[in-house]
């Protein structure tokens, strides 16, 4: 245990509450309290359990949900198209009877992206650690959690003892102060990061990210930066837990009620970090600084703000960073110095666990209402679960978006990953809100170019990525 | 777990950095309940063309790459997902080293769950390397995790070090779920404890 005199970050508190054994080589016994599972990465962690005859530690400290293999269409309910998905989708549904975990189905109205779930029902609580076998479970420290993801193995070793082997990472803040411009959002502040601090520049660290354009952001809003945190090499994000925090939670079918929600409170309120803690690694951004952003390349960090010209490798001295940008801009169609404005898109995907709750969906049907999608682009919104879904309809938002010619989808990661049907075809281009441009990331080939919800609802009427801030304008 | 010594072979040179786990194994690939038989599609956007047939240009189909067990490789090797399809492709594939300036956070440890060593040493170290590793036939070095040493095609030595505990499990072997298990009497005491002072969890 390290000294808890001394002051300490959130991370370290967290952190030394649930050590349960040190070993003398510093690797660390850690508990966790909460666990996400979905279909793609946990069937190899279950059939290890059933190789070695082991059981569930603790099942009530778990929640399934399907999300990346679930068809959007609305006629799911009779046909999931690939038969492999349907075996993925079965197999996650018998598990879960067999080994006695909380199971969302596809048809549930809880259903959605797990990232998206998990907050939503409660599950997800500030000072826990949370963990899944995804690696954008860091959306969850937006509620000052530690929350990261994790591969099959450790899945497997979570269910069978409900801790994980872990060195301590260090500690890293991001700091943003001041007040965001008119049409600018936590999404291009997450890219913004990326852009200052690279794809690793926090690997080995957890971000805490501090400052008032932070404490600003709406509980969905921190959640979009969280999610990001492992795109600039962070496993884990966290924004310390305040009233707003306390607000979303309270009345959650899985949060605490009565006393004990005032005394978790309580415990919650404790849970900041100390006046002089350390900091390995600092960084501080300006909010006025940040325009909306949009990736040319194929690595989030590959970003710029929206008024910017595609980048010359010329331009480059590090000879890697030279052939990876001449690389990125062969496989993005995309020709040095063209100002990111005239770049033409095809396809629009508003959604994703960066992008698919009730906040973003408002962002793009403001954009969209009146409008029209342009000829020829094919634009999807998929909410990020049920509740989204019918939060949205409930506010009438799903007419805004189809009359505007948008197309309204059934809850999942969809697009995301394309690992259902919806995907780009080869040199499709596509204004995307998720959270990763990697080659083949919306399926082989495929263009993308990471925004926001209001970016990508602007590029679906013009066309043409598209700075959105004379839009919003126009909308008054 | 397989146990892992020495591996003598030939060494890929992959200078591409930022090669992120989609690119290692695209998701379309992701659809098995199985950890087998992922080998025949590590970097299949890279490996193949659209119709199927392969890639000349990629290093791991040019010979006497093909059968390389070492992986030299660019910065922040293994960004991205956090799909551990990618370690059991690569393992599947043949490689059961990879040495690199970095490696992002979640694909290092799920490495080490599958008997493949990722090994973290300097830009100029893996430059040379590197080098060593673009001639060919010529390229032979042997990793020996016990000395924690990689002997080059000249004969030239370099010291890598890792993580005790994960060295001990890859020597030996070992699964970390019987070990953690044989912890089982704490982990009790601790629920019990956080039981009492958080009832809500
Ligand atoms: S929405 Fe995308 S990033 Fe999020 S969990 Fe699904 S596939 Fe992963």
């Amino acid at each position: 245990m390290s000294d808890t005199a001394s002051p300490r970050t959130l991370y370290d508190k967290i952190w030394d509450s649930h050590v349960v054994d040190q070993q003398d080589d510093g690797n660390c016994l850690i508990y966790i309290d909460r666990h996400i599972i979905h279909e793609v990465t946990s069937p190899q962690a279950f059939e290890g359990l059933r190789m070695t005859g082991r059981k569930l530690r603790r099942p009530s400290a778990m929640i399934a949900v399907p999300d990346h293999n679930v068809p959007t269409t609305s006629d799911r309910a009779t046909r999931v198209d690939d038969p492999q998905s349907q075996i993925q989708l079965e197999t996650l549904e018998a598990n879960c009877k067999e080994f006695g975990v909380d199971y969302i189905p596809m048809l549930d109205a809880r259903q959605g992206i797990v990232h998206i779930v998990g907050p939503e029902q409660g599950f997800t609580l500030p000072g826990t650690t949370i963990v899944c076998g995804d690696s954008h479970t860091s959306t969850h420290g937006a509620f000052g959690a530690l929350a990261f993801g994790i591969g099959t193995s450790e899945v497997e070793h979570v269910m069978a003892t409900q801790t994980l082997i872990l060195r301590r990472s260090k500690n890293m803040r991001v700091d943003v102060s001041g007040e965001l411009g008119f049409g600018v959002t936590a999404k291009d502040i997450a890219l913004a990061i990326i852009g200052a601090i690279g794809t690793a520049g926090g690997t080995g660290h957890v971000i805490e990210y501090t400052g008032s354009a932070i404490r600003g952001l709406s509980m969905e809003g921190r959640m979009t930066l969280c999610n990001m945190a492992i795109e600039a090499g962070a496993r884990a994000g966290m924004v310390a837990a305040d009233e707003k925090t306390f607000a979303y939670l309270q009345g959650r079918p899985k949060a605490p009620k009565g006393n004990t929600y005032e005394q978790a409170v309580a415990h919650w309120k404790t849970l900041q970090t100390d006046e002089g803690a350390h900091f390995d690694k600092e960084v501080f951004l300006k909010a006025e600084d940040i325009a909306p952003q949009v990736t040319w390349g194929t690595s989030p960090q590959d970003v710029l703000a929206v008024t910017d010209v595609v980048p010359n490798p010329e331009d480059m001295d590090d000879g890697n960073r030279k052939a990876a940008t001449e690389r990125a801009l062969k496989y993005m169609g995309l020709e040095a110095g063209t100002p990111l404005v005239e770049i033409p898109i095809q396809k629009v995907f508003i959604g994703s666990c960066t992008n698919a709750r009730i906040e973003d969906i408002r962002e793009a049907a403001v954009i969209a209402k009146g409008r029209q999608v342009a000829d020829g682009v094919e634009a999807l919104v998929v909410p990020g679960s049920g509740l989204v879904k019918a939060q949205a309809e409930e506010e009438g938002l799903d007419k805004i978006l189809t009359a505007a010619g948008f197309d309204w989808r059934e809850p999942g990661c969809s697009m995301c990953l394309a690992m259902n049907a919806d995907k780009l075809q080869p040199q499709e281009r596509c204004a995307s809100t998720s959270n990763r441009n990697f080659e083949g990331r919306q399926g082989p080939g495929g263009r993308t170019h990471l925004m926001s919800p209001a970016m990508a609802a602007a590029a679906a009427v013009t066309g043409y990525i598209t700075d959105v801030r004379p839009m919003m304008k126009e909308q008054g | 777990m397989e146990k892992f010594t020495t591996i003598r072979s030939v060494a890929a040179p992959m200078p591409t950095i930022n090669v992120d786990t989609d690119m290692i194994i695209p998701q379309q690939h992701l659809k098995t309940i199985k950890r087998t038989g992922l080998g025949k599609f590590a970097f299949s956007n890279l490996r193949y063309h659209a119709d199927g047939s392969e890639n000349e240009d990629f290093v791991l189909n040019k010979e006497p790459y093909r059968t390389a067990q070492i992986l030299i490789a660019g910065d922040n090797f293994g960004c991205g997902s956090s799909r551990e399809h990618a370690p059991w492709a690569l393992t599947d594939f043949g490689l059961r080293v990879i040495i690199a300036p970095s490696f992002a956070d979640i694909f290092f440890g799920n490495c080490f769950k599958n008997g493949l060593l990722p090994i973290t040493l300097p830009q100029e170290t893996v430059d040379k390397l590197m080098d060593d590793a673009g001639r060919g036939a010529n390229a032979i070095m042997t990793v020996d995790l016990e000395k924690q040493e990689i002997t080059g095609p000249d004969g030239g030595v370099v010291s890598f070090s890792i993580d005790p505990f994960r060295r001990h499990c890859l020597l030996n072997g070992l699964d970390d779920i019987g070990l953690t298990l044989e912890k089982a009497d704490k982990i009790s005491k601790f629920e019990e404890t956080q039981k009492a002072t958080q009832p809500w969890l």
